[in-house]
């Protein structure tokens, strides 16, 4: 991937065929160049033997092919930096109420093998326009201060007829979130 | 500024449209394919300049654009469906954001399917 926004894009979709109603995405980004990203869904989760497999791309059979490439990647991305990741999942079997997923990678941005974030406000635009009836909160802490994005908040101003994947919604949400990112590099 | 405000205006002036297209079924589906393959391949851009443009050529009542997973022809993403009922599911491939807002004009809006972009013009056996 070109872009570490476009893996975040790729593990979301997987928040998504897990039928989550809530995905977070947080990237946490600290003074020393160290980034965390943890995506967290409500979804029905995974058994402990499929959260073993996933990082494995040999590993994947066809009925588990949803997952297939996106989590090796996500993990070659962040171990390249001398970063890790992990995966913790309670399945809906286990806790029909708590149950999800919640995928975690740290990346050394100083590293020369660092992915570029590239543009993340593309790739929330493209999950809402995708799934405008789940619920995404985005938050993108930097030592220059916050972007923050939370659906719920938007979905209580417009109401239930209007989804959020009208193009104008997905249009406010880009200004929205461009505005706050131009205000960070000030 | 976009404020909250601004959202509320837009709720205002969207209201009666909604309903407007949810009565009319003689609508065009356009499909991106949106797996690990496709974004990879450069899916992200042409979904955003598709759906871009759909709005800005006032098609948003006709038409409706949605993502899908892996088509199974990994190869030749981004790969771009069109539906359109009575007709013929037209499948464009190696898609870029140039070519799809091509696809709107020529054929979304034009009617006439661009056959450079289609898979038969990059193997006319599939």
């Amino acid at each position: 991937m070109k872009e570490l926004s476009l893996n975040i894009l790729d593990i979301a979709q997987n928040s998504v065929s897990a039928e989550a109603k809530n995905i977070s995405i947080l990237l946490e980004e600290t003074e020393s160049g160290r980034l965390t990203l943890t995506i967290t869904d409500d979804g029905k989760g995974m058994s402990p033997e499929m959260v073993q497999s996933v990082t494995d791309p040999f590993c994947t059979t066809r009925t588990t092919r949803r997952v297939g490439m996106g989590i090796p990647l996500l993990k070659l991305a962040s171990e390249q930096t001398g970063g890790c990741l992990s995966i913790v999942s309670v399945p809906k079997e286990t806790d029909p109420i708590g149950c999800g997923t919640t995928v975690r990678a740290t990346f050394d941005t100083t590293s020369i093998d660092f992915t570029p974030l590239g543009d993340v406000v593309d790739t929330l635009v493209v999950l809402i326009q995708g799934h405008p009836e789940i619920d995404y909160l985005f938050l993108h802490s930097t030592p220059a201060g916050t972007v923050k994005l939370d659906t719920k908040e938007l979905r209580s101003i417009l109401g239930e007829e209007i989804s959020l994947g009208e193009f104008e919604i997905l249009d406010w949400i880009r200004g929205s979130l461009e505005e706050q990112y131009q205000a960070l590099k000030k | 500024m976009k404020t909250l405000a601004e959202l509320e205006a837009i709720r205002e002036r969207m209201k009666g449209k909604v309903a407007v297209r949810e009565a009319n079924d003689n609508t065009i589906r356009i499909v991106v394919g949106m797996a690990t393959c496709g974004i990879a391949a450069g899916a992200r851009p042409v979904l955003n300049a598709i759906a871009e443009e759909v709005s800005k050529q006032g098609l948003s009542e006709t038409v409706t654009v949605t993502q899908t997973g892996c088509i199974g022809l990994c190869q030749y993403e981004p790969i771009v469906e069109v539906y359109q009922q009575g007709k013929e599911k037209v499948t464009y491939v190696k898609m870029d954001s140039e070519k799809a807002k091509k696809v709107i004009e020529d054929h979304i809006k034009g009617g006439k399917v661009v056959n450079d972009y289609t898979i038969g013009a990059y193997n006319p056996n599939l």
